[in-house]
Parts: C-alpha cells; structure tokens; sequence
C-alpha cells in the first residue's frame, strides 16, 4: 500500500516541486474513501478541502430547479477536485458526488493556505498549478459553449 | 436471338437514382433515423466514409454517408437527421416507400494505411454515423490494427447514437470505447466532458496512429489539434468535411471548398491538406 507521501510525489498535479514542499503538502493530506452517489461536498458549504482521486469518478453538479441533478463535469483518476478553496469566499461553487466507488486523498485547504501564507515560494507553486486546474476547466467549458456537436450552421 | 437485358437497357446515367425500398427505419433519437434501403436495380456498394445522394421524390436530394456496409444482398443502411425538408421526407418514409439512391460518391476512410498500426477514431454527435462503417471494419479485422481507440462525444446521453453498439464494444476487450456528454442529469454514470479531454487518456501511440474524425467542423478542429497536440502528426489526422453537395460528381461546384470539390476529392480529407482552408473566414 502506498503511503500518502509517495502518493502525493507520485502524482503530475505536484510534479516539479522540492521534497521540502511535497513534505509540507503531504502534511496536510489523508486517504478518504466515499460509496458510490455519496456526496463529498454541496454547494454553498465552506470549501476547506480538494481532493486528488485515486480511483472512481467524481461528479460535479448542480441542481436546477424542476430538472434535478445537471452534472456538468466529471473527474477521473489523477485529475484534482476544487480549487474553490484557494480562493476568497472558499466555498463551493457547485456539489461534487461520487460517481462510483472513489478513492482518494483529501488536502486540507486550510492547513495549505496557512503554509502558503507563510512560503510564499510553495504559495506560488500551488497558485500556479491551480491556476493551470481553473485554465484547462474554463478551455473545456468554453468549448461546450461552442456546442461542438451542433450542426454546422446551428446558431 | 433474344438479347441479353444488359443489352437492352439503356445505361444509367451518372444522375439517375437507382430505386431502393425502405426496408426498416429505427429511430436513434428523437431527431435521427437509421433506414434499411433494399436495392430494386443494380445495387450502389459504398466504402466506409463514402457517401451517397438519397432522393425523396418530389422533394430533392441530400448527402448521406452510409452508417454501415452493405451487406450481401446490398442493404443500404443510412442514419439520417431530420434538419431540413429533403432529410425530413426521408425519416419519415414508411417501409415500402421507394427513394432514389446515387452514388457511391467522395473519398474512403483509409483503413489500409491503418493497417497495422493504432486506429483513434473520434465522433461527435452524427458525425459517429460515417465512422460506425469503419469501427464495423476495424472490428471484423481486428487483428489488421495495433490497439482500437473508439472517442464519443455527445451533447447529451438522450443524443448519443447506437446505444447497443456503444455497448457493444463497451464489453469488449480489444476495443478502448471512451464516451463523453456535455451535460447529463443526476443517473448519468459516463463521463461528463468535451471529446477532446478524451484524447490526452486514450491508450494510443501517437507517434505511429492513425486518426478518423467526423462531426461538425468546429468538432473536428479541435479534436485534431487534440490529437496533434498529443503527438500525432497532421499528416496522420484524417476529417471528413461536409458542404452543401449537390451533384456528386464534382460538376456543379456547389461544394467548392477553396481548391477543392469535397463531393469529389473528399469527404475524407488529410487534415493538413485541409487545416488552412478550415481556418480561411471567407469560406
């Protein structure tokens, strides 16, 4: 079984930092485990957490009035679960449910800030991989808006 | 002597359809049909990623790829979205109903340069229609390709075509089927997602692949720069382009593109022989 630290090292989301940072982020990092349509967070709840699954799918998702659940993103292994808390409010902006069976580690967003707040240096790193998260979450979401799959011509 | 019906019949012209009777018509979603057509005449064979005219009578033509080979009795199978008067006419016709059949017309997926090495093949909405003669292909004569890469991208479950065949290679162990929707509601258990973030998972060799893509332009233009960004070299990345056909013959010039007729030089199209005329404003 692999330990948190080797998890952490492992993983492209913290590739390229020192082992002192990977230290420090490991520090702040434990398994969790959640049954298949648990929800991890909701909407409106302080974002104090992200997560880097394992193994399983995560949906995001938000309710719509007289239409329930829309997921609007889901998230596989090795792909990171919110960046809402490395940013003012820190709260979610949407619920995250397990899918499926999920494993993965959960990051005390709270603890990480405190660190950050106090090295910059690793504060950059976390901002700047974060940063890439949000990017490549707003590239796929504007694609949808292109409706790739409409007909050519559609309006 | 009694002459030989050959003989006697006068040729069909490259403009005369050839009657085919609708055998079956399915419905895919609640826009999209798939029509069993039986010949009548001289049946029309296409090649995986041709296309032919179909003909509702008394309305007009339209482009349609076939969505599976012939079979021996040269059963015609084409899945149809129902967008316009002509494709209107023609989801709705009854078993029994004859339409007019030319073709088949444009260019083939080239599977014989995928032999032996990866196949990625990336669909979006209708555009896995054209492709699902290829997968048929791949599938039959597996072991003539490396891995198998199936991508689907959908704008919802509810619009994704051949559910049971999605399955279907689902459960297979020699086929990668990864399939993507927009948005979904709460039962949904797939992915949720733009077909692009498929790609940089699929379990391909870039360097060696071959990729067939279909679907709207806008589909085919990122998913190509998708691929190409995962490694691919352009001259590996097929699309199959779509404009307003009218002839099929390459004489009217109605599906001019530039330099080229797409109703004769495509549909299947090296992407870069067609990367700088996709990104042309004009056209």
């Amino acid at each position: 079984m692999r330990t948190i630290d080797e998890l952490v090292a492992e993983s492209p989301a913290f590739d390229g930092l020192t082992n002192e940072q990977l230290e420090l982020i490991a520090g702040c990092a434990r398994n969790v485990g959640f049954e298949a349509g648990e929800r991890m967070f909701r909407e409106g709840d302080p974002a104090d957490t992200f997560y880097l699954v394992r193994k399983g799918r995560v949906g995001l998702s938000t309710h719509a009035p007289a239409r329930g659940s829309i997921v609007i993103e889901t998230l596989d292994p090795g792909e990171i679960v919110g960046w809402s808390w490395i940013f003012p409010p820190y709260v979610w902006h949407f619920d995250a449910r397990a899918v499926d069976d999920v494993r993965a580690v959960a990051f005390d967003g709270a603890c990480l800030r405190g660190k950050c707040e106090t090295d910059h240096a690793l504060g950059y790193e976390l901002m700047r991989r974060f940063a890439g998260v949000m990017i490549d979450r707003l590239l796929h979401t504007r694609l949808r808006l292109l409706d790739l799959y409409g007909r050519d011509g559609d309006s | 002597m009694a002459a030989t019906a050959t003989a006697d019949a006068p040729a069909r012209g490259p403009m005369t359809p050839v009657p085919y009777r609708v055998v079956s018509r399915a419905p895919e979603t609640a826009d999209t049909w798939t029509l069993l057509l039986e010949p009548l005449a001289e049946p029309v064979v296409p090649a995986p990623g041709q296309f032919n005219m179909l003909y509702a009578f008394g309305v007009g033509e339209v482009p349609i790829s076939t969505s599976a080979a012939p079979d021996q009795s040269g059963i015609l199978v084409h899945t149809i979205r129902d967008v316009g008067a002509v494709s209107h006419a023609l989801v709705g016709s009854r078993p029994e109903t004859v339409i007019g059949v030319r073709g088949p017309y444009g260019t083939a997926w080239p599977l014989e340069e995928a032999r032996g090495r990866d196949l990625v093949i990336v669909a979006g909405g209708i555009g896995l229609a054209p492709l699902r003669p290829a997968v048929y292909h791949a599938l039959e004569h597996r072991e003539d390709f490396a891995s198998v890469c199936v991508m689907v991208g959908a704008r919802t479950p509810q619009e994704l075509l051949f559910v049971r065949e999605l399955e279907d290679w689902r459960g297979r162990f020699d086929v990668d089927l990864d399939v993507t929707v927009d948005s979904a509601r709460g039962d949904w258990h797939g992915r949720v997602g733009v077909v692009t973030q498929l790609v940089p998972r699929a379990p391909f060799d870039p360097a060696t692949a071959v990729a067939f893509v279909c679907g709207p332009e806008l589909m085919m233009t990122f998913s190509a720069r998708a691929l190409i960004g995962r490694g691919m070299p352009k001259e590996s990345v097929y699309v199959s382009m779509e404009r307003n056909m009218r002839c099929g013959l390459g004489h009217c010039g109605h599906c001019q593109l530039g330099p080229t007729l797409i109703c004769r030089d495509g549909p299947v199209y090296r992407f870069d022989e067609m990367e700088r005329l996709m990104e042309v404003r004009e056209l």
